[in-house]
C-alpha cells in the first residue's frame, strides 16, 4: 500500500480516462467534450511515463511529446471548425449539430 | 512513506479536477480546474523523473492549449446572460486574503534569508548536484528524440504546420 508500483500509476489513468470517457459521453456542450478528450490523452500520457520509468526506457516519453503536438494539432483544428460552425448556427449544444447527418 | 502521501495527495486532487471539469456548469470554471489537473499532472511527471516532460506539459497544455480554450469559451458564450450577479465585496474579500498569503510568503522568505547565510545556500546547493542531474532528463531525451526518432519528430512538425495553417483558414470568415 505504501510502496508505489506502477499499478497505482495505472490505476490513476484508468480513473483519470473514465473520467474523461463519461464527459464525452455525458455532457452536451462541445467546448467541455473536447476539455473531456484532453483527460483522456493525459490519462494515456500518465500511463506511458510510469511505464517508461518502470522499464528505464525514454520511448514511452519520446510518445508523451508526440501525443502532447497531437493534441495541440486537435484542440487548433476543432476549435477552429467550432468557431466556424458557431458563427453559422449560433450554438455549441451537439445535439443541434444534425448538419451531417444521413 | 514520503512518495505514497505525495502520490496520493496528487491522484485524489487530479480525480477531483476531473471530476469537476465534467461537471461544472459554466464552461469557464469548468476550463480553470483544467488548468490546475493540468498542472497536478505535471507534478506527477516530476515523481517520475520527467522533468522535461513537466515542463512541455505546463508550457503546451497549461499555457497554450488551455488559453485556446479559454479564448473559444468567451468567445462562443458572449451572448449569454452572466449566471449570477458578481458580488464586488464578496471579491474584495478574496483578494485581500490573497494579499495575506502573499504577505506571509514574503515574511516567511524574509526570515529565512535572514537566518541562513544565503551565498553559502545558493552556491553550496548548485556545486552539489551531480553531474548527471545537470543535464538531466531533457538531454537523454533530445538523444533518442533525434536519432531512432527523427523522422517521426518531422512528421509532427508537418502535422503541426498542417493544422496551423487548417485552424487559421477554418476561423477565419473569408479568405
Amino acid at each position: 500500500m505504501l510502496e508505489i508500483t506502477p499499478l497505482h500509476y495505472m490505476l490513476l489513468s484508468a480513473g483519470l480516462f473514465m473520467v474523461g470517457v463519461i464527459g464525452v459521453l455525458v455532457r452536451r456542450n462541445i467546448i467541455i467534450i473536447f476539455m473531456s478528450i484532453e483527460l483522456i490523452l493525459n490519462a494515456v500520457n500518465i500511463n506511458l511515463v510510469a511505464l517508461a520509468h518502470q522499464f528505464g526506457n525514454l520511448s514511452g516519453q519520446v510518445f508523451v511529446v508526440f501525443i502532447i503536438a497531437v493534441a495541440a494539432a486537435e484542440a487548433a483544428v476543432g476549435l477552429g471548425i467550432l468557431l466556424a460552425f458557431y458563427r453559422n448556427k449560433e450554438t455549441v449544444n451537439i445535439d443541434e449539430m444534425t448538419i451531417m447527418r444521413w | 512513506m514520503l512518495d505514497a502521501v505525495v502520490f496520493y495527495t496528487l491522484a485524489a486532487l487530479i480525480l477531483g479536477l476531473g471530476v469537476l471539469v465534467i461537471t461544472a456548469r459554466s464552461a469557464v470554471h469548468s476550463v480553470l480546474f483544467l488548468v490546475l489537473n493540468f498542472l497536478l499532472i505535471a507534478a506527477l511527471y516530476v515523481t517520475l523523473n520527467a522533468e522535461y516532460l513537466a515542463v512541455i506539459q505546463i508550457m503546451v497544455y497549461a499555457g497554450g492549449i488551455v488559453v485556446l480554450y479559454l479564448f473559444v469559451v468567451m468567445l462562443v458564450n458572449l451572448k449569454r446572460a452572466p449566471e449570477q450577479h458578481v458580488d464586488s465585496r464578496r471579491l474584495g474579500r478574496v483578494g485581500m486574503a490573497l494579499a495575506l498569503v502573499v504577505l506571509v510568503e514574503l515574511v516567511a522568505i524574509g526570515y529565512v534569508a535572514s537566518t541562513r547565510a544565503v551565498s553559502n545556500a545558493v552556491s553550496g546547493s548548485v556545486r552539489s548536484f551531480p553531474a548527471s542531474v545537470q543535464g538531466g532528463n531533457t538531454e537523454e531525451l533530445g538523444w533518442v528524440l533525434y536519432t531512432d526518432y527523427l523522422i517521426p519528430f518531422e512528421l509532427a512538425s508537418v502535422l503541426l504546420l498542417v493544422a496551423m495553417v487548417g485552424a487559421i483558414v477554418l476561423a477565419k470568415r473569408s479568405l
